[in-house]
């Protein structure tokens, strides 16, 4: 041990990790940075327990006859997973960790333009989750995550005002991260950062805070009139008191159909972060790219009745939102298109980042295209509530929202950690991911398609399905494996990771041009831009030098 | 709360005390206070916005036993309590200008006589709830609206369901627009006391501006409740 004097250890740069310590530091906190691990650490947390729930689905649909759990329990299974994984995992997921994170150190600011209400709204996070956890302790929710009234407000007889002040108080912190990003966004950007210079990472952010700020109000309002309903016997959504529930429906998708967009939109930005670096070129189209993150934003409010196609709602409305879910494809395609042609003729890498990013491209092509068939009318009769919208979403939300946030912890982690991932692990387990997932989810369109209904725990009048979920559920089993793999390897790299370099992707981006990890001021003096975003051309060069940041 | 006290790495000298550290000057802290009260009000329509859909819908299916239900409550109260509000309005804009133009007296006045409106409101607003209880107007298992006529059809009655309906967003919007006043309060008491101590200057104003924003905010808000809830057809 006396032999460490001879050696001088090199002093470690003072970094947003090690310039305090204890709990205190961490849980009164404004960094941003900090902040970012807070969510991280609680995100992963409710991403495992809403993955034991679906383990548990896939459990019982294993054989057809009911017999793993009884119905009533089923019933609160996908109740409680759909609403823990939503609302506690995939809305908070991208922005509140890699977006808190990556935003300020993206425009060159010093944090948020709101570091307190940003610490706030994790403590409401917290609250929102300690509720769920406490209501599903006590017995959880059986009304599915869509809490439709009358039976959400009259016939349930679990704790659904519990759980919906839980959604309601998250709701708040989701709305308080969004207003930060806009005025951070709008207000702090370095000197020479002008908006046709911003990272489509922060586009796509800017696109996903606009619908947390006016989605997400419109859900409150509804979960307090079910509660108020619930609680007092008002009769607004009640037709045995004249009230509508359809106008339940209508506010309930207001949000929860943008939601998804609030789900996807941030992914869409890592990945296109992502395939710059990786492809070494400037994105495609950058333009076409950025305001399709507006397009979908201002689109994707104008399409939720295509969830209520059945419902009884008039024809010519249907036709309507028919027609306007199939232009919300057209953003989504421009962007599917301008990533592919960035990658065409392009130097790529296959490092485990840029494979999440094509698992994204392919999965999340599926599962759009599959949304076109349900935007259909005709095809959307057939296959409502059938697992053919389970697998399409899954594609979107599983395939698309987690595999672009998987590949943008890849991606950043040397940033946020100061260590290198394993590579060759993070590579296998990509893989895994990519296979589990559509073993898991593939033979769910085939299943919806010949007419298993969702929701279902007992299908033994149809046992012919059974060969179908047998492979859903053992891919399921991979799935599962391919996430635990990276959790235990990013874990394993804090501490005996090889130490990364400021920049080891070689990446544009503002955010490699500090320290890894970064200082707690992110920038040890203001950085000045004055070249445009993805200068990979000029960053590979030989002979020319990188644009110099003083730093 | 490290980011309160800290100052810049550089140049600390010149600070304002009241600039936090992570911005650059105090116009760009002031703009992102403002630009993030004007971004919270947005959100703010979206919830009301959301209520007033659901009026708006009833209102046009159950026109008549909603004019009947509208007449039985208190338009000279809500009337009074529109004035007041607009008078809250005027001390709040009085505020702003006099924390501008350094003028403390007014400040503090101005300040206190918003919230003594403020209390007013809320004084009549409880005046009117406790009439509508005792009225058994309040919706839940003693509702009763019986033989009330529909304005203007001699004859014909109200169905009590439908004007129950009424009655439930009657107080679900009255309600929410209360907790806001209550909440508006709360900040002014807390920018009432910032001003006692002399923390607002002709420089550092910002939390007077936002927090007279969202005050207004909840005063329009009720500008609109008040034809929609006391005025339905009240000609007849």
């Amino acid at each position: 041990m006396s032999m460490e004097i001879a050696i001088p250890k090199p002093v470690e740069r003072e970094n947003y990790l090690n310039k305090e310590y204890g709990v205190w530091s961490w849980l009164l906190t404004t960094d941003h940075k900090r902040i970012a691990l807070l969510y991280l650490i609680s995100i992963t947390f409710f991403f495992f327990i809403g993955g034991f729930f679906a383990l548990l689905i896939r459990l019982e649909l294993l054989t057809p006859a009911g017999d793993l759990v009884q119905a009533d329990t089923y019933n609160k299974l996908f109740t409680q997973h759909g609403m823990v994984m939503i609302f506690f995992f995939l809305i908070p997921s991208i922005p509140a960790v890699l977006g808190n994170f990556l935003v300020p150190m993206m425009i060159g600011a010093k944090d948020l333009a709101f570091p307190r209400i940003n610490l706030l709204s994790w403590y409401l996070y917290i609250i929102g989750g300690v509720m769920m956890l406490h209501c599903m302790l006590i017995g959880g929710v059986d009304t599915g995550w869509t809490f439709y009234a009358p039976f959400s407000t009259n016939f349930t007889n679990s704790n659904f005002i519990e759980a919906g002040l839980a959604i309601f108080v998250a709701g708040f912190s989701s709305i308080l991260t969004g207003l930060n990003f806009v005025v951070t966004i709008h207000r702090m950007r370095a000197p020479g950062l002008t908006w046709s210079r911003l990272p489509l990472f922060i586009w796509a952010h800017y696109a996903t805070s606009i619908i947390q700020l006016l989605g997400t109000p419109v859900i409150a309002v509804t979960i307090v009139l079910v509660a108020a309903e619930r609680g007092l016997h008002l009769g607004i959504f009640d037709p045995k008191l004249g009230g509508d529930p359809l106008l339940f429906q209508h506010l309930f998708w207001f949000y929860s159909h943008p939601a998804v967009y609030i789900m996807i939109l941030p992914a869409m930005g890592v990945v296109t972060e992502i395939i710059a670096c990786f492809s070494r070129k400037r994105i495609f189209g950058y333009s076409f790219v950025a305001f399709s993150s507006i397009a979908i934003a201002v689109f994707g409010f104008l399409v939720w009745a295509h969830h209520m196609f059945v419902a009884g709602m008039s024809v010519y409305a249907a036709l309507v939102f028919s027609f306007l879910s199939y232009a919300v494809a057209l953003p989504s395609a421009i962007k599917v298109f301008n990533w592919t042609a960035t990658l065409y003729k392009g130097s790529i890498h296959y490092d485990a980042p840029m494979l999440y990013a094509f698992g994204f491209l392919g999965l999340f092509t599926i599962g759009g295209l599959t949304g076109l068939f349900l935007a259909a009318l005709g095809i959307d009769v057939h296959v409502t509530d059938t697992y053919f919208v389970v697998a399409h979403f899954h594609y979107i939300m599983v395939g698309g929202a987690v595999m672009g946030y998987l590949g943008g912890m890849h991606f950043w982690w040397p940033k946020i950690s100061g260590r290198l991932y394993p590579e060759g692990w993070a590579r296998l387990a990509a893989l895994i991911v990519f296979i589990g997932f559509n073993l898991t989810f593939f033979p769910q369109f085939l299943l919806g398609y010949l007419g298993m209904p969702r929701r279902y725990y007992d299908y033994s009048h149809m046992p012919e399905f059974q060969v179908l979920n047998v492979l859903s559920t053992a891919g399921a089993t991979v799935l599962g494996v391919g996430y635990l793999l990276p959790m235990v390897y990013f874990l394993w790299s804090m501490r005996y990771g090889k130490p990364a370099s400021d920049n080891p992707w070689n990446a544009a981006g503002l955010e490699w041009k500090t320290a890894s990890p970064p200082p707690t001021f992110n920038f040890d003096e203001e950085p000045i831009v004055t070249w445009e975003a993805y200068n990979y051309e000029e960053l590979d060069a030989p002979h020319k030098q990188e644009v110099p940041v003083a730093r | 709360m490290p980011d309160s006290t800290a100052v810049g790495l550089h140049h600390e000298e010149q600070h304002h005390p009241e600039l936090l550290h992570h911005f650059a000057d105090p116009q760009q802290q002031r703009d992102a206070s403002s630009l993030g009260m004007w971004v919270f009000l947005a959100t703010e329509i979206m919830f009301f916005g959301g209520l007033f859909c659901a009026y708006l819908i009833y209102r046009r299916w159950y026109f008549g036993d909603f004019a009947a239900a509208s007449k039985s409550i208190d338009m000279a109260l809500g009337a009074t309590n529109t004035a007041v509000l607009i008078c809250s309005s005027l001390t709040v804009v009085l505020a702003v200008w006099a924390a501008q133009t350094a003028r403390r007296t007014l400040l503090l006045a101005s300040l206190a006589i918003t919230m003594l409106l403020g209390l007013t409101f809320l004084g009549i607003k409880g005046v009117e709830y406790k009439q509508k209880f005792d009225e058994h107007h309040v919706p839940g298992a003693s509702f009763s609206f019986d033989h009330e006529e529909i304005p203007g059809h001699p004859g014909q009655y109200a169905n009590p369901a439908h004007a129950q309906i009424f009655f439930s967003l009657y107080f679900v919007m009255t309600g929410l627009h209360a907790l806001h006043m209550i909440i508006g309060l709360g900040i002014f008491l807390w920018l009432f006391l910032a001003a006692w101590r002399g923390r607002f200057t002709p420089e550092y104003n910002t939390p007077i501006e936002i927090g007279g924003l969202y005050w207004h905010f909840v005063d329009i808000v009720w500008i609109y409740l008040f034809p929609l809830l006391y005025l339905i057809d009240r000609h007849a």
